[in-house]
């Protein structure tokens, strides 16, 4: 086996590295050397070693961004996601240039200030300026940051208006897979218990309220039309589990015994999407991303965007909550979502 | 039990039970680094399953026995093993070792005083952290294996073993485990609270403690607020396991069945996790940024650059500290406008952050640097806070946080930020204060071999992982091979993989030179790194009291280094003057 070989041969090196450096040590004693003071010549050394260093981090950078920033997610599905990524972009901008900046000074003050015997170093203990402008710059550019990004959330997070045409979709997640529900023509979805769980009602919706009659229950895949808000209510059955988007910039958790929200508008179809990925297999997902259990690894859904056409016959050939009820000849109920 | 005890002490008081610091020191030294050892080796077998999911490992067979059948570990066992790494790491390594070290070794050595206040209580929160140790480790053995619900045992998952089978017994024993391990933290940071603000010596005010003396005294400070409100949060999840309470649950249904639970939210939980969970970073940071503050100030030979403004941004870290716990709840459902406040408070932390980068570097600038390991590992703590911290804008900014909360960028985030820098500074504390622990020294070459395999390897494995977070991975995946979207990312965790076994190799150079040079290493000196500071005046065997005779005075701050008169000659004739000289005439205090 590779890995056992690969880990046996690196444990030999690391003892024999260790067995030299000893050897060097004793040998040293034993000439009367004083083996904790480090010698100019291995202060050098060290020194070096921290420009060898800085030179490689950067690369290691720059080599993982080569490699691999196309592997990265696409560009973003939904209206907000674009702010998101923007936001994003702002914020390495000021990310990056100080990683590099005070990565350099750092490193480049190791290798330049190592010990030599015949110099001083600077007894400089505080500069009130130098500080103050360290306090000051920082504090300017979070101040920049927080706006942004709270100008960000507060829009994200204010629901859909309900007197918008929007589609209302309750997730559901369980140990260990989603369900949708769709409000239906009334756009109100039916009251929802874990008391009512029965059979195939995996969602627990309760039969007697008119408001389910017409709602829409789907597993394995949901629908959502482009363009037009989508308002996410989330619930969950048993545990924590929470509704993850990557693609639309998408996150909530789903949490017992309350209801969690969301909303977003979708851009891009599924269709459009794979032109742009340029991968014909590609699929919009929700994945499960708050640990659930053993199989939380593999709690997923398939998110198909189309245009409101599509989405309006898919939805039409979906089969009604009402329309599985035991005995759909006595409900009064029943026949008004028929209409 | 008595209370005061003499030099012919027999060995169990003097090894066991003993009062002493310096020997309490080196027990928590020594758990810490067992519980550190058996967290690396977790995490290098998860990495396995990472990188190569699904085959078959000789040596998780051996180890797993019947987690792992056939060599390959089961889906919740890796669960098991993710929640027990991050819990000892967090807590047991770099909590009660980190702290637990060195805050007994250094208060009472560089204050000036002849133990703890209290020897009794002291040895106590020993005890209560080794039995906790103890219990961690039993629960690995137990039916249904260890807890599995994360380290931050959310519930409904951590209450109910019907959702996960290391929620029975296991958890069970993590829960009394940490409770103990509380009761045994906060009866340390008590006793460090109070000796630091009592039993100073004579001259030793507040502004002329090195930093780490105020690095460790915020930390326990955060301790005793933050660690009670985790103990609560535990008793009232052990009430809603055992006793039918519902604090945390409602309207579940699971394995069947309506569980009868109703009214509690998990919400609860998790702002009573945080409250501590977020303070804890910190304390596993201070102790760290105080250690390496100290040493990177010796071993460059320069005072350490802006003392006033290192405690103050020390002081408003450990204040924000407390209030920012929210930005771990951004997604959960929580008020959004509770996200933007915490969203406002988390990136002010920024600010504080910034001024200690910035003096570090400032400290290393025109100085005479040697790089001993500890110097090594001090910069090296530098970099990883920088590295580390500067993602903290974009996960403490909730708007982007939607999307990379709890993926993979998140533990590239934090493994950099906290735990690189929390072990840095430890292995810097080791290497520098060794000498005082075992009056020994330890080997700079393998020292110096051991610091740049573990910095290369630490961000081979840590950086990649910001990728993987970009691209959309969550955390705590058991493997990503059920997604075709994740299948072009195999390479990256082969490549974090193989990091994570070389890192776990590299770390036996360490055990080596620990064990030789504390048995076999060469005396040390009294004060071998030309160190301003108190503790180098006490004598290099251990005594009891410290310091023979009296205990020193102290004169002048711990940075006077390097210091010259008009003419440009070092003041005391060498470049550095201890604490315990008195003002020469031609030379102003510092610290006034």
């Amino acid at each position: 086996m590779m890995v056992l070989l690969v880990s046996v041969t690196v444990l030999l090196v690391i003892i024999s590295a260790a067995q030299i450096l000893k050897i060097a040590e004793l040998s040293a004693i034993s000439k009367g050397v004083k083996v904790y003071e480090i010698s100019e010549k291995d202060n050098r050394v060290q020194a070096v070693l921290m420009l060898v260093f800085l030179v490689f981090y950067f690369s290691f950078f720059a080599w993982q961004y080569l490699k691999w920033s196309h592997l990265m997610l696409p560009v973003s599905a939904s209206e907000h996601g674009v702010g998101v990524d923007s936001l994003m972009n702002v914020t390495w901008l000021f990310i990056i240039p100080v990683f590099i900046i005070t990565h350099i000074l750092l490193f480049w003050f190791a290798f330049k200030y190592a010990f030599k015997a015949n110099r001083k170093a600077v007894f400089f203990s505080h500069s009130n300026k130098l500080e103050l402008v360290w306090t000051l710059v920082p504090s300017l550019a979070l101040t920049v940051l927080i706006l942004y990004g709270l100008n960000n959330w507060n829009k994200i997070m204010t629901p859909v208006n309900s007197e918008e045409d929007h589609v209302l979709i309750e997730l559901l997640g369980q140990q260990f897979s989603w369900g949708a529900r769709y409000a239906g023509d009334d756009k109100k979805l039916g009251r929802a218990n874990v008391n009512y769980i029965e059979g195939a009602n995996f969602m627990g919706i309760d039969s007697t309220d008119n408001n389910c009659k017409d709602d829409i229950v789907v597993k394995g895949e949901f629908h959502i039309p482009v363009n037009v808000p989508v308002q996410f209510v989330m619930r969950s059955n048993d545990v924590l589990h929470s509704a993850y988007m990557p693609h639309f910039r998408a996150q909530m958790n789903c949490v017992p015994g309350m209801k969690t929200q969301f909303n977003f508008v979708p851009t891009i179809t599924s269709k459009e999407m794979k032109k742009i990925t340029n991968n014909e297999n590609f699929e919009y997902l929700l994945l499960c991303n708050k640990i659930c259990g053993a199989a939380h690894y593999n709690m997923q859904m398939n998110i198909v965007v189309e245009s409101k056409e599509d989405y309006a016959k898919w939805l039409s050939s979906q089969k009604k909550f009402g329309s599985s009820l035991p005995n759909p000849s006595e409900g009064g109920a029943l026949v008004e979502t028929q209409k | 039990m008595s209370t005061h005890h003499h030099h012919d002490q027999d060995f169990l008081f003097k090894y066991v039970f003993s009062q002493d610091h310096k020997m309490i020191s080196k027990q928590f030294l020594i758990t810490g680094f067992i519980m550190g050892f058996i967290g690396l080796i977790m995490s290098t077998l998860f990495r396995l399953q990472l990188g190569w999911p699904g085959e078959s490992f000789w040596i998780i067979d051996k180890l797993l026995g019947s987690w792992a059948e056939n060599g390959v570990m089961a889906p919740d066992k890796y669960l098991a093993l993710v929640t027990m790494h991050g819990t000892i790491m967090v807590f047991f390594l770099l909590t009660a070792g980190l702290s637990g070290t060195f805050s007994n070794l250094l208060i009472p050595l560089q204050i000036g005083a002849r133990d703890m206040a209290s020897g009794f209580l002291n040895m106590l929160s020993f005890w209560f952290f080794f039995l906790s140790s103890v219990i961690m480790l039993i629960s690995l053995g137990v039916e249904g294996g260890a807890a599995s619900a994360g380290w931050t045992i959310y519930p409904p998952l951590s209450a109910l073993p019907q959702a996960i089978p290391g929620s029975g017994l296991g958890m069970t024993l993590w829960l009394v485990a940490m409770a103990l391990f509380i009761v045994g933290s906060l009866l340390g940071s008590l006793n460090y609270i109070v000796t630091i603000l009592n039993l100073r010596t004579k001259g030793m005010s507040m502004t002329r403690l090195p930093l780490t003396i105020w690095a460790f005294l915020l930390t326990a400070i955060i301790g005793v607020v933050s660690f009670p409100v985790l103990l609560s949060a535990a008793l009232l999840l052990i009430f809603d396991r055992g006793f039918g309470t519902s604090f945390y649950l409602s309207d579940i249904y699971i394995g069947g069945q309506v569980l009868e639970h109703n009214g509690g939210s998990p919400i609860l939980f998790e702002h009573l996790f945080w409250f501590l969970g977020h303070p804890e970073v910190y304390i596993v940071l201070l102790p760290a940024l105080g250690i390496t503050s100290e040493i990177i100030s010796t071993m460059t030979r320069k005072p350490i650059f802006g003392y006033r403004a290192m405690i103050g941004s020390m002081v408003a870290i450990a204040f924000l500290s407390t209030i920012v716990w929210g930005h771990h709840m951004f997604v959960t459902g929580m008020n959004p406008f509770l996200g933007a406040v915490f969203t406002f408070t988390t990136l002010l932390i920024a600010i504080p952050s910034a001024v200690k980068v910035f003096n570090y570097l400032t400290t290393l600038w025109k100085g005479n640097i040697k790089f001993s390991p500890a110097t090594l590992f001090s910069i090296g703590l530098v970099s990883t806070f920088i590295s580390g911290g500067l993602t903290g804008l974009i996960l403490g900014d909730s708007a982007l946080d939607i999307n990379v909360h709890d993926t993979y960028f998140v533990v590239g985030h934090f493994h950099i930020v906290m735990g690189l820098s929390a072990i840095f500074g430890m292995f810097a504390g080791v290497y520098h204060w060794f000498p005082k622990l075992f009056g020994r020294m330890m080997n700079n070459k393998i020292g110096q071999l051991h610091f740049w395999i573990t910095i290369v390897c630490a961000y081979g494995i840590f950086f990649p992982m910001h990728f993987l977070g970009l691209a959309g991975v969550p955390r705590r995946y058991y493997t990503n091979s059920e997604f075709p979207l994740f299948d072009n990312l195999l390479d990256i965790n082969v490549l974090i993989s193989t990091f994570a076994i070389i890192i776990a190799f590299g770390q036996l150079l360490f055990l080596y030179n620990f064990v030789f040079s504390a048995l076999r290493g060469p005396k040390a000196p009294q004060n071998p790194w030309d160190s301003n500071s108190l503790e180098w005046t006490a004598p290099v065997e251990h005594i009891h009291g410290n310091w023979y005779g009296d205990i020193p005075e102290v004169y002048r701050w711990p940075y006077d280094y390097s210091k010259v008169d008009e003419n440009g000659e070092y003041i005391g004739g060498k470049d550095f003057i201890p604490q315990t000289t008195p003002l020469y005439d031609n030379e102003t205090d510092e610290a006034h």
